[in-house]
């Protein structure tokens, strides 16, 4: 059974749909645990973490995301790191939105009002129950939106992934392209399955966002 | 449709309103209002919050619509009934009749990267098409009449809240107003400039022909400023007449009761 | 025989020339890229306001898929396409406005907040002043809202620098074309790659030098 065009196009584009959603979803995960360890990182006592999560954050917001992709799968070989398209993807992905990330966890997290700290301090919770307990909780409702927006790039910034060869969406597009040479109609496609995507997640966001809030 | 007369102007109201209605969403914050508001008339407009005293200013200066009933202003339709509302005169005429009123706000709305000249020469040049010379020579005039002539080069952050609402009643007198709406000018300030606004709004009643409206709290005032004082409660006029009649001798228990509540 | 190091500097310092030729059409592709966006998110900005449904719908619409979707698809689509409805551009021109309409969907939203930040009163004032809209717009309004978004617009255009990379896809000579085509000859790809990298690293920290400038300059001018 074949499908009338230009939904005839759809099969192959699906294949690199699936990979999109995996890349994404796979950075997704490396990006928030990186987020978090940085922008807990930032406000940490210990000065070379401290150092150390500033140097991440500086370096992957301020140098492209293609680049990064490009270093990670092209110069890595030279220090003997081999990682497949989707791996370099993965964590360049992850890396990068990271980075962005921790600047949101930071500010969430420099937003909960002190008082909640100093009302836990007094109850005798350790520092560290106090970070997770109480302050985290309280910061995590606050980071959703910027963390929504940020979503929303990695799942842009996976097409990149298809300059080094990944079969994501994009990949497939190009290589569609060239083969049947029916150019709008594919790149409309494609533009309308990354919107439903986009528009997926952001619902999603805001479905966490109010699910979490917590009435004051 | 009342027919146009043939009377000279001083005998018709300069503002007729007639069952004037205006819902914010459920809320109606006028029930079927009537007023009349005569040339040269200064009217002092009283009455508790949420009375529709600020929404008359605003719907006569055009920044509201009403839901029913009509409004005339200069002796032409403003807003006409029709079988499911109001509508309104079309867009020409508003304009039209808009540069008739002027309108001095509770916090000042001045244009903050406008220096004080300025502010009060933007609009006679380029809606009344003054030149540039004749508004700035003007715009003196009114400074020095507000007291502040040495401030023309200044910006309004550099005034304080009493400076900057006399600044902003010359930026509205600029344009020559037959109406003027005062919507609680003296609300936002503190009580030490409140004085040198009022002794502005007197010398403006006393010299100048404009019809004034003054929404305010400030009782004393309205009583020694005003032709007429009309209390608002509700959404509807419920008491209107000179000053004497309206705070010694209330007709209305309502009225007793808003004044001893404020007095 | 000296066994080569894992970083060759030599290397490095020898095709540091030709990266920084290659920076200058980077530059080339942002300003004319932010002027396009600068421009053309205003026009977005000012048609969503319109009270005209059938204005203001369709360009929300339009706005809101550019700004979720790829700038590499929006590139090539524009690469692939242009040519097809007889419009011959090079391959810089077609990046520059591959950026430039990508960008201005960001823009359009920076605009519509900071018109937005102009309190109502000032809208209320020129009307009871009966300053005509355009008049209101220009003389008004958009002096109010647009210092305000200045550096927000200085963050954006750093951003673009970042996303010039993408026109390698469509074959513009820039610094990571530039760095493959070196390191596909030599079979160097770590030099060429970390030295652009650098390179974006300096110009970022350095471009957002200048943003915070104007951030503290234009933030609070009121």
């Amino acid at each position: 059974m074949s499908l009338p065009a230009p939904l005839d196009l759809l099969p192959p584009l699906l294949d690199g749909l699936r990979v999109t959603i995996r890349l994404t979803l796979g950075g997704a995960v490396v990006g928030i645990a990186c987020a978090v360890l940085a922008g807990v990182g930032k406000r940490s006592p210990l000065v070379p973490w401290r150092w150390l999560c500033a140097i991440y954050v500086e370096v992957f917001r301020g140098t492209s995301a293609l680049v990064q992709l490009f270093w990670f799968y092209f110069a890595l070989p030279r220090f003997g790191i081999e990682l497949s398209a989707l791996t370099a993807g993965i964590l360049v992905l992850g890396l990068n939105g990271g980075a962005y990330g921790a600047e949101v966890v930071r500010a969430a997290i420099a937003g909960v009002p002190a008082g909640q700290r100093e009302a836990a301090m007094a109850l005798g919770f350790s520092p560290r129950q106090i970070r997770w307990r109480i302050v985290f909780p309280q910061a995590a409702v606050a980071m959703l939106p910027p963390a929504g927006n940020l979503l929303i790039e990695l799942l842009k910034n996976s097409a990149l992934a298809s300059m080094i060869t990944l079969s994501e969406l994009t990949f497939q597009g190009q290589i569609l392209r060239a083969n049947t040479l029916r150019t709008v109609e594919i790149f409309s496609l494609i533009l309308i399955l990354y919107f439903v995507l986009a528009q997926i997640m952001s619902y999603g966001v805001r479905r966490l966002e109010r699910a979490l809030a917590v009435p004051r | 449709m009342e027919p146009h007369s043939s009377l000279p102007s001083a005998t018709r109201p300069t503002v007729t309103m007639r069952g004037v209605v205006k819902r914010y969403g459920k809320l109606e914050v006028l029930s079927g209002l009537d007023l009349d508001i005569a040339c040269g008339e200064k009217l002092a407009l009283i009455g508790p919050s949420g009375s529709g005293k600020s929404t008359l200013l605003r719907i006569l200066m055009g920044l509201e619509d009403i839901d029913a009933g009509t409004i005339e202003a200069f002796g032409k339709p403003m807003w006409t009934a029709t079988p499911n509302g109001a509508a309104a005169a079309p867009k020409p005429e508003l304009a039209r009749l808009r540069r008739r009123f002027g309108m001095v706000f509770q916090h000042f709305n001045l244009f903050p990267h406008m220096t004080v000249m300025r502010n009060l020469t933007e609009a006679p040049i380029h809606v009344l098409g003054m030149p540039e010379g004749e508004a700035t020579q003007r715009a003196r005039e009114l400074l020095s009449g507000v007291g502040l002539a040495d401030k023309a080069d200044a910006r309004p952050a550099q005034l304080s809240g009493g400076q900057k609402q006399r600044v902003a009643i010359a930026r509205a007198v600029a344009m020559a107003p037959e109406v003027m709406l005062f919507d609680e000018v003296t609300s936002a300030l503190d009580p030490e400039v409140v004085g040198e606004v009022l002794d502005v709004l007197r010398e403006l009643a006393r010299t100048s022909g404009m019809t004034m409206l003054l929404v305010t709290h400030e009782m004393g005032f309205a009583r020694e400023f005003s032709d007429r004082v009309v209390f608002m409660d509700g959404g509807k006029v419920i008491e209107s007449g000179p000053p004497e009649q309206v705070f010694e001798a209330p007709a209305e228990d309502r009225t007793r009761e808003f004044l001893s509540r404020v007095l | 025989m000296t066994p080569k190091p894992i970083f060759d500097w030599q290397f490095a310092w020898h095709i540091l020339p030709q990266l920084l030729s290659a920076l200058t059409v980077t530059v080339e592709a942002v300003v004319f890229g932010m002027a396009m966006a600068l421009v053309l998110g205003l026009a977005w900005a000012l048609l969503r306001r319109s009270p005209r449904k059938l204005i203001s719908r369709p360009i929300s619409l339009v706005v809101e898929v550019i700004r979720s979707t790829p700038l590499l698809i929006q590139l090539y689509f524009l690469y692939f396409v242009l040519p097809e409805a007889g419009i011959t551009l090079s391959p810089l021109a077609t990046g520059i406005i591959g950026l430039g309409i990508h960008y201005s969907s960001y823009t359009a939203e920076v605009y519509r907040a900071g018109i937005e930040a102009v309190p109502r009163g000032q809208w209320e004032a020129a009307w009871a002043l009966s300053l005509s809209p355009a008049r209101t717009w220009r003389a008004v309004i958009l002096p109010q809202a647009i210092p305000r978004v200045v550096p927000v617009l200085g963050n954006y255009f750093i951003a673009m620098f970042k996303d010039t990379p993408l026109l390698a896809a469509i074959t513009v000579a820039e610094l990571l074309k530039t760095a493959k085509i070196i390191g596909a000859a030599e079979f160097r790809y770590l030099e060429p790659l970390t030295l652009i990298g650098a390179l974006f690293l300096v110009i970022s920290l350095l471009a957002s030098q200048v943003v915070g400038f104007l951030e503290r300059r234009y933030g609070t001018s009121f």
